[in-house]
């Protein structure tokens, strides 16, 4: 098992095992750009047939907790790649301490994703359950909001889940690094686990202007 | 290990473009861009998600201080993402016989 950060057999230098590793870790990434992108492909032709009115469904979202969200994420991007720096230059508390800031950030964003839920609950804008985009809205109306609230749950329902996955790998590390695993001859899994959580935080990027901010004008 | 260690400063410095370029797409949302040219207001926010992508693949994720190698997987991952986008829009915008 790979927890000294020794030289296997099969490579020849330190950094061709370590590239090996984070290349691994990129191939993966391509294979969430394919998961992903079929999502995007269908959000984008669903768009297109009806612009209309997933504009109107767009104005829906609560613009001040999406904007918030964001700005969580990509914060928590900021601690995870601090928490890379802490292994590199061998400040291994800082290390516990940023893992354990983006670790608290996550959780901020998916709490948020929870209130948000709820509020699409309470407004009849959960598709399958008794829909009803606005009171009095025709069946064709209602049709087509569904279209848009289902891409919204499977969304970003598959981006809060790679993030719960994404907490259960920071947890694996806030644990490893208090055990003092990881310094500046050996910080993979911190490297290649941030790599999955900003991945997770540019689906975000992308998530953000196209479910909020289609029509605020 | 001869890895290049990227400096805090160049973290945050990248983290306080990233929340700006966050205020322009929310502020540009705002403003009605598709009567200059039209569906420029999703160019817009596209073109800004996909800055604030860049910089984070190539700071936060260190693809600019990667190898070639590894570049060629995420250039090959984007490259497959946009033959996908294009090539089906390409089908859907000929449709002449199903245009909404």
């Amino acid at each position: 098992m790979h927890r000294t950060g020794q030289l296997y057999g099969h490579f020849q230098t330190m950094e061709q095992q370590k590239e090996s590793a984070t290349l691994g870790m990129w191939i993966f990434l391509a294979t969430e750009i394919l998961f992903f992108g079929g999502l995007f492909l269908t959000y984008t032709i669903n768009r297109h047939t009806y612009p209309g009115i997933f504009a109107e469904c767009s104005k829906s979202l609560d613009l001040t907790l999406g904007g918030f969200n964001t700005v969580v994420l990509i914060a928590s991007s900021l601690t995870m790649a601090m928490s890379v720096w802490s292994a590199q230059v061998g400040k291994k508390k800082l290390v516990t301490l940023f893992l354990t800031l983006t670790l608290f950030l996550g959780c901020v964003f998916l709490g948020v994703k929870a209130v948000e839920y709820h509020a699409k609950y309470v407004e009849h804008h959960i598709p399958g359950l008794p829909f009803e985009f606005e009171p009095g809205s025709d069946v064709a109306t209602n049709a087509h909001a569904q279209l848009f609230f289902s891409l919204y749950f499977g969304m970003t329902g598959l981006h809060a889940t790679h993030m719960v996955v994404g907490a259960g790998l920071l947890v694996w590390l806030i644990r490893q690094s208090l055990k003092g695993r990881f310094t500046p001859e050996y910080n993979t899994p911190v490297e290649n686990i941030g790599l999955y959580w900003h991945f997770v935080d540019i689906v975000w990027i992308y998530l953000f202007p196209l479910l909020y901010l289609i029509d605020r004008h | 290990m001869s890895e290049h260690i990227v400096s805090p400063k160049l973290y945050i410095l990248i983290f306080v473009t990233l929340m700006v370029l966050t205020g322009t797409t929310v502020y540009a949302a705002t403003v009605d861009l598709n009567q200059y040219i039209p569906g420029l207001n999703v160019i817009v926010a596209l073109v800004i998600a996909t800055c604030k992508a860049t910089l984070v693949v190539l700071f936060f994720m260190h693809a600019y201080y990667s190898t070639k190698r590894t570049q060629l997987i995420i250039i090959a991952g984007v490259f497959w993402l946009a033959i996908m986008l294009f090539m089906t829009l390409g089908d859907y915008g000929s449709r002449a016989w199903d245009a909404h």
